[in-house]
């Protein structure tokens, strides 16, 4: 007997079924999904509320956040974010932000997977969850995984339509728009962090040190 | 992992002994509990999400079969391959195969208990397979001489930050760095170059989704995120218990898994892996293999225990257990330390093995009190007790002294005559005090405290002789 069928089978004497299972419990709850508690507030009932929501969790979360009015400003905001803190110029992006105009803001940014040694990665989002000030990002092939991951910088690109207050609502996107989740479905709430050693707060473990958010809109 | 659970007196009193560890376990009182308070209490209706926590662990319990089932069609479905491993050895038989099958020299690993139930590492190195451990924690047990983890969130919660400075000076044969960030940025260093050339990634799970065969890790130093991302290969292993129904399912889990364990909102990085990597994606892995462990989840499923398995792995019930923040997680002598692993582990290893820590308890119910999921803990602990009477496994003094007492207290002349004896003799013990310092033959008791001394009547003296008054 396979160790699959070995594991089925106890599985089943130790819940007590005999004979064909009912699936119809099963069934139900995928088809109905049911949503569970959630946060409740004031700031869902407005989407300035969300927005507000979204900068004041995101921010706790030690990300830097500000809000341009259009997508024109966005190559700007992100040169003028590098340029105060004395960080590099040179940058990585998404392949779906290739033609934003970098150069004219004095930005060189190259549109390709990131490899180990990019300082920079910029990424837009496929939303974000006001609740927790969270970015979800789904990989693809213009969306690579690692350009939020391996720079010590990313700056992410956030549409402020694409905020929504849940991370049901989130999911509820992805099954709309998407169809299925992509390979990875990266939930990013900040700069990484440890506090392995004497539960200290320390940030920049194994991913980016810093985290700058420019919302759109 | 090798199992010295049975040593606990032992290793508590050594634990009880060493300054650094007791300095070091100040912490789980200090930062642990006000954190997971304050984020029950920011959350609001906190006790209403752990409701819901426990009835999507049960949904997913109830029919285990048919979850696991279409978890693995849809994982299938998406590219990945699912094993299923009955035990401990044929989990590590069947990762160090598609090592071997693919040439795999090197491992990047990020943390996983089941990982270390099964003694993973010890069988890749066996194997001639060089896991490299990349969460901070482990690391830095794994260069201390592969030292066990005493907490199963913050690994090395009993260690100080004098004992790493040290360990780093002495295994990186760099400066000595004392502040925690540079600490941080030189294990940042010296682990990305492995990220870039290890061969495999290998990660645990803290939930597979059934509604889309997805892994799920949850992650606050982005290494998780690495070793299922930049190899060509990610095997994910974790148990058979960690499958829940849908995404709206897994989204109240999460609002509950941090919040108790850190008491954070939600972690820095919440990670969904579904399949591999599509002809047009630019990064992934090529291979996901997902290994299901059952080395006795199915039985516990079918024995009184099974609450146990709701078990989301938080480690709330360990920070707040007064037994555990004196003795830290050595003491319990496996992975798996705390209430949750006076459960866990002689279900998983064998009573026989285990057979003093259902009694590590104090029985103050602060763990099934702030357990998200709702696992009476208490309750569970006393079951195992029950279950070691009839299996014999008590010492015969203790069967001797219950049976004497259960005779005796059937015959009611004998009970009568042997309390109105024990109350005399404790009266005159306790003195003018009233307070026995030290009780024959239970002198643990008053070890620790003095015992008050009975007024030296028994109760049915004194029905009597209030009966005659009127």
């Amino acid at each position: 007997m396979s160790s699959r069928d070995l594991i089925l089978g106890r599985i089943r004497a130790s819940i007590g079924r005999s004979g064909p299972a009912d699936t119809s419990a099963v069934a139900a709850h995928l088809q109905a999904s049911p949503r569970g508690p959630a946060s409740q507030g004031d700031w869902r009932n407005s989407h300035e509320g969300v927005l507000q929501r979204f900068t004041e969790r995101a921010t706790a979360l030690s990300s830097t956040v500000e809000r341009v009015a259009s997508w024109a400003e966005v190559p700007a905001a992100a040169a003028a974010y590098l340029i105060s803190r004395q960080l590099p110029t040179r940058a990585v992006c998404w392949p779906t932000l290739a033609d934003q105009p970098w150069a004219a803001a004095g930005l060189a940014v190259e549109a390709r997977p990131s490899r180990g040694d990019d300082l920079v990665g910029i990424t837009s989002t496929f939303c974000a969850v006001a609740d927790t000030g969270t970015l979800m990002l789904l990989s693809g092939a213009d969306t690579p995984a690692a350009t939020s991951l391996l720079p010590e910088t990313h700056i992410a690109v956030v549409p402020v339509e694409r905020v929504v207050p849940l991370m049901e609502d989130g999911f509820a996107l992805l099954r709309s728009e998407k169809g299925e989740a992509p390979r990875a479905t990266n939930f990013v709430s900040g700069p990484s962090r440890t506090a392995d050693i004497e539960q200290t707060v320390t940030l920049g473990a194994h991913g980016p040190y810093r985290v700058h958010l420019i919302l759109v809109g | 992992m090798e199992i010295h659970s049975n040593d606990f007196k032992a290793r508590a009193r050594e634990a009880l002994a060493d300054q650094e560890l007791q300095k070091a376990l100040k912490l789980v009182q200090v930062k642990f509990v006000p954190n997971r308070a304050a984020a029950a209490a920011e959350y609001g209706d906190f006790e209403a999400l752990r409701d819901a926590g426990r009835d999507i662990r049960n949904r997913a319990l109830e029919n285990l079969d048919l979850w696991l089932e279409r978890f693995e069609q849809e994982a299938t479905r998406r590219g990945a391959q699912v094993h299923w491993a009955k035990d401990a050895a044929e989990a590590n038989a069947i990762i160090v195969d598609i090592a071997h099958k693919n040439g795999v020299k090197k491992v990047v690993k990020s943390k996983s208990m089941v990982s270390e139930e099964c003694g993973l590492n010890d069988a890749l190195e066996a194997a001639g397979v060089t896991p490299i451990e990349t969460d901070l924690g482990e690391y830095i047990l794994q260069i201390n001489d592969h030292e066990p983890p005493s907490h199963i969130v913050a690994p090395v919660i009993h260690k100080t930050r004098e004992q790493i400075t040290e360990l780093f000076h002495a295994k990186h044969h760099k400066p000595r760095q004392t502040d925690i960030g540079a600490l941080c940025r030189e294990a940042r260093e010296i682990l990305r170059p492995h990220f870039l050339s290890a061969d495999m990634g290998i990660s645990g799970a803290n939930f597979l989704v059934a509604e889309t065969g997805s892994t799920v890790i949850v992650t606050n130093e982005g290494n998780g995120r690495l070793c299922t991302t930049v190899p060509r290969i990610h095997v994910a292993l974790t148990g058979i218990e960690k499958v829940v129904p849908t995404l709206e399912d897994l989204s109240v889990l999460l609002r509950l898994l941090p919040r108790s364990a850190t008491g954070q909102a939600i972690t820095n990085y919440v990670s969904m892996n579904t399949g591999v990597a599509g002809s047009g994606d630019s990064d992934g892995p090529e291979q996901f293999h997902i290994v299901l462990l059952d080395n006795g989840r199915s039985r516990v499923l079918g024995s009184e225990l099974k609450e146990m398995l709701r078990c989301i792995r938080c480690g709330a019930c360990m920070n707040h257990c007064p037994v555990y923040q004196a003795v830290g997680g050595h003491a319990y002598g496996w992975v798996y330390p705390g209430p949750m692993g006076s459960v866990l582990t002689p279900s998983y290893a064998g009573m026989e093995h285990a057979h003093e820590l259902p009694h590590t308890a104090t029985g103050c119910g602060q763990c099934s009190a702030v357990c998200p999921v709702r696992i009476p803990l208490p309750e569970l602990m006393r079951k195992e007790r029950e279950m070691q009477v009839d299996a014999g496994l008590r010492p015969w003094t203790e069967r001797l002294a219950l049976k004497l007492w259960g005779w005796s207290a059937s015959q009611p002349w004998l009970y009568g005559l042997g309390t109105a004896i024990a109350a005399r003799f404790l009266k005159g013990l306790g003195g003018e005090e009233k307070l026995i310092h030290r009780l024959p033959l239970a002198g643990g008791w008053t070890d620790g405290r003095d015992f008050p001394a009975p007024a030296g009547k028994t109760f049915r003296e004194l029905y009597r002789a209030k009966k005659e008054l009127h």
